[in-house]
């Protein structure tokens, strides 16, 4: 039965009709992967060593044994944002006469073997063998590693009964802040005593049946939940939030791009993704708080031009990188409703321009640091009205992937493909290489000025620009339709 | 080959009806209609603007296929609003238009304070439909409007189809797996079998007959073929 469910997997991936793009997508993520399971391996080998000789009079298990307790907590937060239950892969299968504990059993078995385990045994296993070369007794090396499987795996199903509240993340991470604070102002020893916890661990190998039991007890509780409350229509059935509506009569002001400008401003308010987005963008504006800072950088430094383009272009490349995509479930009708074409783009561009011009207001205060501050961001402004958005837009004919808007917004991929990845080569590259060569070759105020010219240019020349855009989506348009279809892009 | 027309001509005015078995190519004669899929070979003309050179057909063509022709973070009202914007409609214009179809909602659609995504499936096709005739469009397109309402709703959709039929300048496009529904709100039945069409004819008091004659047959052919 297993097999079935692993070759079921399996199709699902490769005959997926975008596996093209999302394979040239998996890949990339897993280089990642394996980059990041290469430097834990590394760390795995290393620490022990590192440890002996920062500290020779400690035991350097017992070092480890002092912060393991932030490691659980920490590995929680992490978890939580990032590893999800499949639990919605299975309900075609839950109609079938097939043993629904032994569909649980599969959901629950494929996540104790994910890439999040993984990364932890790489670390724990060269670990541990370091260990045993240096000549620690091999039972209790054992039962301290088995103990450390049982905590990673007692992790792994924990994640899954919090992941449901956002509450219990807030109560994680009061843990690992309140912790560190009690440590840190010597309120209470919690290395101390956590690092005893643990290094008890390795000295009483028995006590490692404690994290084995925990493992199955969570696994239980996660069964029962799972196989009682994994129905058809339980899972079918959505919670219904009261409608919150709010005046946007003001957007008339833009004249016929207005209802456009409202649905845009409802799509960002009314879905968890855009929301977030949203305030991700407002928040980069302290961005600039880090590099104005540091010593290293020069106010008039090539670091700023990246700085500007993004403090003012962050919304331009967070909601300009998925148009269209945004409106992928219901492009067919967005295409064949009275809406040139042209209209659709030209009030997307005038909503990223909106945002280019409040982030560049919002960063005015930053001439508190000179007025080259001011100067660099204005031009940078400019340069993302007049050129970026334009770019964005090309870029955005290629997207094919559709974008449930429903689904939660952290650590989704979805929507992302090659494309992503390569429209940050001409918005922030071209500028910096810009005003690189300008400033070098004759002064920082010529690159400015460059760079504020060209987005004037551009600006002026946006009609021709999004005539030649218009054509490209309407070239694209049937790939594009026939991509947002596919859900599991 | 999903679909293979010759040549067909719905006249101005007119109600259309097409039914077919599943994969007969109803839907995607439609998309076709609507420019969501590109033909092979062939044109399509609608009013004189040929689908896939122009837009211009966008302003007297309005159609309903699918929940994909909805916004799910919406409310019906909303999304009335936003279709009647994209039409040229003023609020008020929108509002008198639904006050003619309070029962065909039935109270369950407006007023509700809640986002399209959260209606049920057929809440979802009344506001669709109904969202189609904002706007006097001049074609109408329905793919499958009976599937999924319950029958009350299917008795009130009939007359509602009707009475745009009945207007000269209307084209209505219906398709529909319910033989006696189509055949009563349609002038005209065409008959699609694996992308062909099969029949071709005015509807009167024999023509369910008739289509139940021919479907029955199919089955029969294709149980001779198993």
């Amino acid at each position: 039965m297993f097999k079935y469910f692993i070759t079921l997997q399996w199709k699902s991936f490769f005959r997926s009709a975008s596996l093209g793009k999302s394979m040239a997508m998996k890949i990339l993520m897993g280089f990642f992967t394996l980059y990041m399971l290469a430097t834990l391996l590394m760390a795995g080998i290393g620490l022990f060593f590192g440890l002996e000789e920062a500290f020779p009079e400690t035991d350097p298990l017992f070092l480890v044994s002092q912060y393991l307790v932030y490691w659980v907590f920490i590995e929680l937060a992490l978890r939580y944002f990032m590893q999800k239950l499949p639990v919605m892969d299975v309900k075609p299968l839950l109609t079938l006469p097939i043993d629904k504990s032994k569909i649980v059993h599969y959901v629950l078995g494929r996540s104790g073997v994910s890439v999040y385990n993984l990364f932890d045994l790489a670390f724990f296993v060269p670990f541990t063998i370091v260990l045993l070369l240096q000549g620690y007794p091999i039972v209790n090396i054992l039962g301290w590693f088995l103990a450390m499987m049982g905590i990673v795996l007692s992790i792994n199903y924990t994640n899954f009964l919090i992941n449901k509240s956002d509450k219990a993340l807030a109560v994680v991470l009061l843990f690992v802040v309140v912790l560190y604070a009690l440590d840190y102002f010597d309120l209470y020893p919690v290395r101390a005593f956590f690092g005893s916890l643990f290094y008890g661990l390795y000295e009483n190998p028995f006590l490692a049946l404690i994290p084995v039991f925990l493992t199955i007890t969570m696994y239980y509780v996660n069964y029962r939940f799972l196989r009682h409350g994994i129905f058809l229509d339980a899972s079918l059935q959505q919670k219904t939030k009261e409608v919150a509506t709010f005046d946007l009569t003001w957007t008339r002001r833009f004249g016929d791009i207005a209802p456009f400008l409202q649905l845009d401003l409802k799509l960002i308010w009314r879905n968890k993704r855009t929301k977030v987005q949203a305030f991700v963008s407002l928040a980069m504006i302290f961005y600039g708080l880090v590099f104005y800072t540091m010593e290293d950088f020069g106010l008039n430094s090539v670091m700023m031009v990246v700085v500007g383009i993004l403090m003012t272009g962050i919304f331009l490349m967070n909601f300009g990188q998925f148009i269209p995509a945004w409106d992928s479930a219901y492009y067919s009708m967005m295409m064949s409703q009275n809406i040139p074409l042209r209209k659709y783009l030209e009030a997307k561009a005038g909503l990223i321009a909106v945002s280019v011009v409040v982030m560049f207001f919002l960063s005015i205060p930053y001439v508190y640091f000179g007025w080259e501050a001011l100067a660099i961001n204005f031009s940078t402004a400019l340069y993302n009205l007049g050129i970026n958005i334009p770019i964005i837009l090309f870029f955005g004919s290629m997207n094919k992937k559709r974008i449930d808007l429903t689904k939660s917004p952290l650590g989704n991929m979805q929507g992302t493909g090659a494309a992503q990845f390569l429209v940050g080569i001409p918005l922030f590259g071209a500028p910096m290489l810009l005003y690189g060569v300008l400033s070098f070759l004759v002064s920082f105020e010529v690159a400015l000025i460059a760079l504020a010219l060209i987005g004037i240019l551009g600006f002026a020349f946006r009609k021709h620009l999004l005539d030649k855009i218009t054509l490209l989506y309407g070239k694209r348009k049937y790939g594009m339709i026939a991509g947002f279809k596919e859900r599991n892009g | 080959m999903v679909l293979n027309i010759e040549n067909l001509q719905i006249p101005k005015g007119q109600s259309f009806g097409l039914v077919g078995n599943n994969g007969a190519g109803k839907t995607t004669f439609f998309s076709l209609l609507l420019d969501l899929i590109p033909p092979s070979t062939g044109h399509i003309v609608n009013n004189g603007v040929q689908v896939n050179t122009s837009e211009d057909w966008k302003p007297f063509t309005a159609s309903f296929i699918d929940e994909s022709f909805l916004i799910g973070y919406l409310t019906p009202e909303e999304y009335f609003y936003f279709i009647g914007e994209l039409r040229g409609q003023n609020r008020a214009d929108v509002n008198a238009l639904l006050t003619n179809f309070e029962d065909f909602f039935h109270g369950e659609i407006l007023g509700q304070k809640k986002y399209l995504r959260d209606l049920s499936k057929g809440n979802q096709k009344k506001t669709g439909i109904v969202a189609s005739f904002i706007g006097h469009p001049e074609v109408v397109i329905l793919d499958e409007p009976f599937a999924n309402l319950d029958p009350t709703t299917q008795i009130r959709l009939k007359g509602i189809i009707k009475e745009l039929a009945a207007q000269q300048e209307v084209t209505v496009l219906v398709s529909s797996h319910d033989l006696m529904h189509v055949t009563e709100v349609s002038d005209r039945i065409v008959v699609l079998n694996q992308g062909e069409i099969v029949k071709d004819i005015e509807t009167s008091e024999k023509t369910l007959e008739e289509l139940e004659v021919f479907f029955g047959k199919q089955s029969a052919i294709e149980e001779s073929g198993n």
